[in-house]
């Protein structure tokens, strides 16, 4: 039990943070404790919150996945065209489209990457720029507006559901989902032991190679989803959607405590993660900070994150292997 | 010491087929104008890819060599404002690159940060900066100086007009020869593929590791300074959205070049070649009026094949071999 401990007490610190953000923007701008903002920083994070759950399990596995925004704007890309060809499409094969060919493109990741042994950061590199050409291939380069936009996928963001809005039960469905998974199934805790110790996880019988491929494919798949729920929010598909949002994502994974290095990481953190970045990208505006200073801020966020990671990760590992480090020395 | 491995060798037939392929297919392609004019926008990135060669080498990666370039004709440009001479405005440029480097490399060193994390948060941090002090203005009217060296030819220089050889593609060639004479014939050179293969190994047969981990961040900013000094003088301003994405461009090149990404192997003259490869292919393209996304999708599947490729290879040869083993018993 003593192990949980720092990384219970890292969630905890980052929900003070949070919280204290919120109370000290919130003192000085009350108009930012409202509900109708509280409604927006949580659907400004759904999308978010949706892509990072997939880039949470593969990082887990110690790989990670750059091509997450080029998917989401291929996926989105490629409803709003059908959208645009099939206007009688119902909501249910939009959605299954999105999530097929979302996974599709997550599972050719996989592919390159379990099949033929490559670096999971230069495959994805790679399909990074394919995908996002693959977009104007597929659009000839030109935008898909407002207008053109199958209604179905317009009127998906703005729905609500339970009192809620749909993009937040979504994002919330995809999150328990995650928990239920990374917490109580097999194929979940194989994830981290693939990424702890990728050798050790081979030798112990976990058939490294399909949790590999699941994880792509879930993360692509996610991304899929991602990318149907996007160009319904802001009504437009164009090539450059959601140009360099992949390293978004990794922030608000890093920042949520998950391990570059593999078998590290809770949903609850990645979580907070995301929180933490509509929080501080909803604050700005409101204590009337420049937007320009949103980049810069994130920046030093991750830099502080990783290091205050770093401090926590590494305390317990002197404890518990005292003896066996003076023998390595 | 071998200069042409394999790989080099299919670079080189690469490099052949292009020239020959669309030699024949584009008229003026081989005149020598158009060859001067390809190595136009891939000498700064290939400049960039020497840098990056000697980091991944060493098991490192700097993903904000795009950023600190920007960062670098930032200061460059307020230096001029500031009305700074044009040595005093290189030396802004070159220290500002330096300290970039500096803090990726103290990071990394200090607090035993993954090199890729840490440089996805100074991505943000110095991308942002530039925002921050640009907004969206951007600054123009640099010296005449400055436009000669990053449109002129070696020719114009020391006269002799018909050497049309750019300044910036003979500026790229010396420094590959240094670099690579630094990198294959040098003690410390050999080093860093020593820490590339095993840092823990490399430190207990007694290599300051981390000295030259810092050292090559550093070297890496004054690249990404030099790179920006040619590039704000061949495009005449400096904007926030200086060079960005090239740090993708970089890894590709270096990737594509046959330095392997998790360290320990790789070498210049593949480095340079594949920057040679992806110039000449991309400048073709341009002449086919092929758009810039395509051709990014191109070197995206390019990158992956040339990865795909050696390990499809040395499986067909196992095969064969299997197949003749019984033959030959």
């Amino acid at each position: 039990m003593k192990l949980a401990l720092p990384e219970l007490r890292r969630e905890w610190v980052l929900l003070a943070i949070i919280a204290v953000i919120v109370g000290a923007v919130g003192a000085r701008a009350p108009v930012f404790l409202t509900w109708r903002n509280v409604q927006d920083i949580a659907n400004d994070s759904a999308i978010l919150a949706i892509l990072v759950m997939g880039q949470l399990m593969v990082l887990l596995t110690r790989g990670v996945d750059l091509s997450v925004a080029a998917n989401l704007a291929l996926t989105g890309m490629l409803c709003a065209l059908a959208g645009r060809a099939f206007p009688n499409l119902g909501l249910v094969p939009l959605l299954m489209l999105a999530c097929a060919a979302g996974a599709l493109l997550g599972a050719f990741n996989g592919l390159l990457i379990v099949h033929f042994r490559l670096p999971p950061i230069v495959v994805t590199l790679g399909t990074m720029s394919a995908y996002r050409g693959a977009i104007f291939v597929a659009s000839g380069g030109a935008w898909i507006s407002d207008h053109e936009i199958h209604p179905l996928i317009k009127g998906l963001p703005r729905e609500t559901l339970w009192g809620l809005p749909a993009l937040v039960v979504a994002a919330a469905l995809v999150v328990a989902f995650a928990l239920w998974l990374l917490r109580w199934r097999r194929e979940g805790r194989d994830l981290y032991a693939c990424g702890g110790n990728p050798a050790a996880a081979l030798v112990a019988g976990i058939p490294v190679s399909r949790r590999l491929m699941l994880a792509y494919t879930l993360s692509g798949l996610l991304a899929g989803l991602a990318g149907l729920l996007w160009v319904g929010r802001y009504s437009i598909a164009f090539t450059e959607l959601a140009a360099g949002y992949e390293l978004t994502v990794i922030a608000a994974c890093v920042i949520g405590g998950v391990s570059i290095a593999g078998g590290v990481g809770s949903v609850g953190g990645a979580v907070l993660g995301v929180l933490f970045i509509g929080v501080i990208n909803a604050a700005l505006p409101v204590i009337q900070v420049s937007p320009f200073w949103q980049q810069a801020i994130a920046g030093v966020v991750i830099l502080v994150s990783v290091v205050l990671n770093a401090r926590s990760q590494r305390s317990p590992g002197r404890q518990i292997l005292p003896r066996a480090q003076g023998v390595a020395a | 010491m071998k200069v042409l491995g394999g790989w080099e060798r299919v670079l080189i037939l690469l490099i052949a087929a292009v020239y020959l392929g669309f030699g024949l297919g584009i008229e003026g392609f081989l005149s020598p104008y158009a060859l001067a004019d390809s190595t136009y926008n891939v000498s700064e990135k290939a400049l960039l890819a020497l840098a990056m060669a000697l980091l991944v080498v060493a098991g490192e990666i700097d993903l904000s060599i795009a950023a600190t370039m920007a960062l670098a004709s930032l200061a460059m440009g307020f230096a001029m404002r500031a009305g700074a001479g044009l040595p005093l405005m290189l030396l802004a440029a070159f220290a500002t690159g330096a300290a970039c480097g500096w803090l990726n490399g103290w990071l990394v060193t200090r607090c035993q940060l993954p090199a890729i994390v840490v440089t996805i948060g100074t991505l943000s941090l110095y991308r942002g900066l530039a925002l921050v002090l640009l907004g969206d203005q951007a600054i123009t009217g640099y010296p005449e100086t400055l436009a000669t060296w990053g449109n002129g030819s070696v020719g114009d220089l020391i006269g002799v007009p018909a050497l049309i050889v750019p300044i910036e593609f003979a500026v790229l060639l010396v420094l590959a020869l240094a670099v690579g004479l630094f990198l294959h014939a040098t003690v410390p050179g050999r080093r860093l593929y020593a820490i590339g293969a095993n840092p823990v190994a490399a430190r207990f047969s007694g290599i300051a590791v981390d000295r030259y981990r810092l050292g090559v961040f550093v070297f890496a900013g004054l690249m990404a300074a030099l790179a920006a000094v040619l590039l704000t003088g061949r495009i005449g301003s400096t904007r926030p959205n200086l060079a960005l994405g090239w740090e993708l461009d970089a890894v590709t090149i270096v990737i594509l070049g046959g330095v392997a990404i998790e360290g320990g192997r790789g070498s210049i003259a593949g480095t340079l070649l594949a920057a040679v490869l992806l110039g000449s292919f991309t400048f073709a393209l341009g002449m086919l009026n092929v758009a810039g996304l395509v051709m990014s999708m191109i070197v995206g599947l390019l990158l992956i094949v040339s990865m795909v490729l050696p390990s499809l290879g040395g499986r067909v040869r196992a095969a064969w071999q299997r197949h003749r083993m019984p033959a030959q018993a």
